[in-house]
């Protein structure tokens, strides 16, 4: 469409064209608009993404980088540290945290944090992914609707959490032993649960703990439940001998808590409800035994050496384990120059079950008063002694037996002291030179004199039937033993080995040897031409050519 | 008047694609008779372009900073850096020869090129005689440069292909780069848009 030709100009310059243009110009702002709506909703996005920002207080920053390190709740990242700085004091670190929206609900009341790093327990190695990747902060989400933006932050892993099923439980205990956070609960054997946390009392009288039970085992906690502490090895050298007793061997090592019901049938347990309290008792032997009731303390005076007896021994009632002592305290009485040993033991009548009922029962239909010193003093008339008696014979370990003496001297007995005095009797450990002076006795009386001459008479008879023996019996037997030596030196001689037996046994041998090495090339030909047994045995065929080659190639090269 | 004389004060217009000279008939919407490309004294709309790109771009240039630009893992420790931490990184690891390259390139250079873009773009707009070579001169360097601003993004492909060793080491990038690719991209649309030929109208005052 070129039309130079038709519009000459005076200056003879070409004339532009129209033509008509498709694109507004004013859509380019199209453009900035596009941009702007990016960056609007990468804001809107961002702020939609913004959760609560929380605050959580550390010991020490250890591993924790702002920027980098993230929150994580069952390994989702919900969060980032953004800032890490000292608090006022300069004690602690608070450690802020952006948290996703998502995650906003994980800031309330009973929320935990603790930062998870490479830990080596005795209950094992976690957080072992840490070492690489660098630490991050746990949590543990709580349960409250209350919301929460400043959190104290755990120094070590919690053992329960929240989402755990189950139930905890309140043990009360004289000591700790060697329990810790996150021991765990044995339950005939089987790890069940946790110690969650412990704390000592007000009072500093004992530890109260809180142990969490999983579910489905939290139902074997029953009311009737006992709990006692597994830790370590439980070895026990008493009366009763040498006692091991160990739940496994990690409670060797870290300790434990087990729990079984108390034997017998429980007609009224039920599973024991959230929170149920317990005691922790030391040992299971302590557990299962009945409940103890109130303590009594009984003081006792011997006069006798107590070699053997140690605190913790046992104190007998009839054979009843009713209590142990406590305290073994030497004093001297002026009057008679002696060193009586005032021996003090705690016991627990409760354990002597509705023997103990019956006698208050009887006692305070008498008109006695709760204390028992009345029903102590009947008992001491009807011959109540107590006795240091040898329990070990091995070790000589010793304890108290209370027990009714036949003849038993009369005794002093004051109801009014307080403790209570028992009056003594020498126990069987003095008793054991009277038996023994009684074994010398009998042995004594034993008639050695006339034993002796029997005794001579029959060895002289003897001398006299081995005489004969000797002159008679053995010449025969010598004979016998040289022709039997003559047998044998033929037999000998037959099989020795230049005998012609065993060169005929050779060559025998070789023979045979011989054919079956015949017989094995027979068979290997039969092998290899069956048809020889139709059509008899073909002419050898000749070498094959390369076989022969090969064999004279390196002679051939060897020769020069 | 002794200055020297113009295209449109001779009544001349060219052809920018052939080179032909035509006559300048002042008809909206002039192509050329020879090859047919849109005949224009000035760029059509060169400054409303120009604004239009210029501030996509400055936009996009905050995302593309605020946002991480890669994602670097290392033995399963992942770090995200944006531009700017990423610089300080460099210049704290040891090598600021480095930092000083990719800080001029993705800071230094962008933002050079929204003030200049924008000065030249307010004194074409107020007619302003002022420092007419430097200007054009100015304009020149932002096109030289324009392209060299990439190297962020070529940094962040270049190990994203190179550094994939799984869970031991591994590159990815992250939305960051691509908004700092679009606002690199828009400001050389935008000063290709600019028509340095605008500093220059208006009357010479003076040579
Ligand atoms: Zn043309």
């Amino acid at each position: 469409m070129t039309d130079e030709s038709k519009t000459p100009m005076s200056d003879g310059l070409p004339e532009p064209v129209i033509r008509h243009r498709r694109v507004n110009a004013s859509l380019i702002w199209l453009v900035p608009i596009v941009a702007a709506l990016v960056g609007l909703s990468l804001v809107i996005h961002a702020w939609m993404q913004q959760g609560p920002t929380i605050a959580i207080t550390f010991q020490t920053a250890e591993g924790l980088d702002p920027g980098k390190t993230v929150v994580k709740y069952k390994n989702v990242v919900i969060g980032k540290v953004s800032t890490i700085r000292l608090n006022s004091d300069r004690r602690k670190v608070v450690v802020n945290v952006d948290l996703d929206k998502t995650a906003a609900g994980i800031a309330v009341a009973d929320s935990r944090f603790w930062v998870v790093r490479p830990r080596i327990g005795l209950g094992g190695v976690s957080g072992i992914d840490t070492l690489l990747s660098g630490s991050f902060i746990g949590v543990d989400v709580g349960n409250s609707k209350q919301k929460q933006t400043d959190f104290a932050g755990l120094e070590t892993p919690p053992s329960v959490t929240h989402d755990a099923e189950g139930k905890s439980f309140i043990l009360h205990s004289g000591d700790l032993g060697s329990l810790d956070i996150g021991s765990p609960v044995y339950f005939r054997r089987l790890q069940v649960g946790r110690v969650a946390s412990y704390k000592l009392n007000d009072d500093g009288k004992g530890v109260t703990l809180q142990v969490f039970v999983e579910r489905p085992y939290d139902k074997f906690v029953t009311t009737d439940s006992r709990f006692w502490n597994a830790s370590g090895v439980d070895v026990s050298l008493g009366a009763d001998g040498l006692k091991l007793n160990t739940q496994s061997l990690a409670t060797v090592l870290a300790g434990g808590v087990a729990f079984l019901d108390a034997p017998g049938p429980h007609p009224t347990a039920e599973v024991a409800p959230q929170d149920a309290v317990f005691t922790l008792f030391d040992t299971q032997a302590h557990a299962m035994a009945p409940p103890d009731g109130e303590p009594h303390y009984i003081r006792m005076r011997f006069d006798q050496p107590l070699r053997g007896l140690a605190v913790d021994a046992p104190v007998e009632f009839l054979g009843m384990n009713i209590g142990s002592v406590v305290s073994i305290r030497m004093d001297y009485d002026e009057k008679t120059g002696h060193f009586p040993i005032y021996v003090g033991a705690v016991v627990y009548p409760d354990r002597l079950g509705r023997a103990h009922q019956k006698l208050m029962a009887q006692a305070r239909s008498q008109g006695d008063d709760d204390d028992m010193s009345h029903l102590i003093g009947t008992l001491v008339a009807h011959g109540l002694r107590a006795q240091a008696k040898v329990g070990n014979l091995l070790t000589g370990q010793l304890f108290i037996s209370l027990d009714f003496l036949k003849n038993a001297p009369k005794a002093t007995y004051d109801p009014s002291v307080r403790p209570l005095e028992i009056p003594t009797a020498p126990g069987n450990f003095d008793k054991l030179q009277e038996q023994l002076a009684e074994i010398v006795d009998k042995i004594r009386k034993i008639p050695f004199d006339s034993i002796g001459n029997n005794l001579n008479q029959t060895l002289v008879s003897l001398n006299k039937t081995l005489n004969q023996v000797n002159n008679q019996v053995l010449p025969q037997f010598q004979d016998t033993l040289k022709g039997a030596n003559q047998t044998l030196g033929t037999a000998n001689n037959a099989f020795s080995p230049d005998s012609p037996l065993q060169q005929n046994l050779g060559s025998t041998l070789q023979e045979l040897q011989r054919m079956a090495r015949s017989l094995r090339t027979l068979t290997d030909y039969l092998g290899t031409h069956p048809s020889s047994l139709i059509r008899g045995r073909s002419a050898d065929a000749p070498p094959a050519a390369d076989t022969g080659s090969s064999t004279t190639k390196p002679q051939q090269g060897s020769k020069p | 008047m002794n200055a020297m004389p113009r295209a449109h004060e001779l009544g001349l217009i060219g052809c920018h694609v052939c080179g032909l000279v035509c006559r300048d008939t002042q008809v909206p919407d002039a192509a050329c008779p020879r090859c047919g490309a849109s005949l224009h004294r000035r760029k059509p709309d060169s400054c409303a372009r120009t604004w239009a790109l210029l501030i996509a771009a400055f936009i996009l240039y905050i995302p593309a900073n605020v946002l991480p630009i890669m994602r670097t893992v290392s033995l399963g420790s992942v770090d995200d850096n944006t531009i700017l931490s990423g610089v300080m990184e460099l210049w704290v690891k040891g090598s600021p020869d480095l930092a000083v390259i990719v800080f001029t390139a993705s800071i230094v250079v962008p933002m050079m090129k929204f003030l200049v873009m924008g000065t030249l773009l307010l004194s074409v707009h107020r007619g302003s005689h002022w420092a007419r070579a430097q200007r054009a001169r100015l304009y020149r360097l932002v096109e030289f440069i324009g392209y060299w601003s990439m190297l962020d993004v070529f940094v962040v492909s270049l190990l994203t292909a190179l550094v994939q060793f799984g869970f031991f080491s591994a590159v990815e990038p992250l939305p960051g780069v691509v908004y700092f690719g679009l606002t690199v991209v828009l400001t050389m649309l935008a000063s290709m848009n600019f028509d340095p030929r605008l500093i220059w109208d208006g009357k010479d005052e003076d040579d």
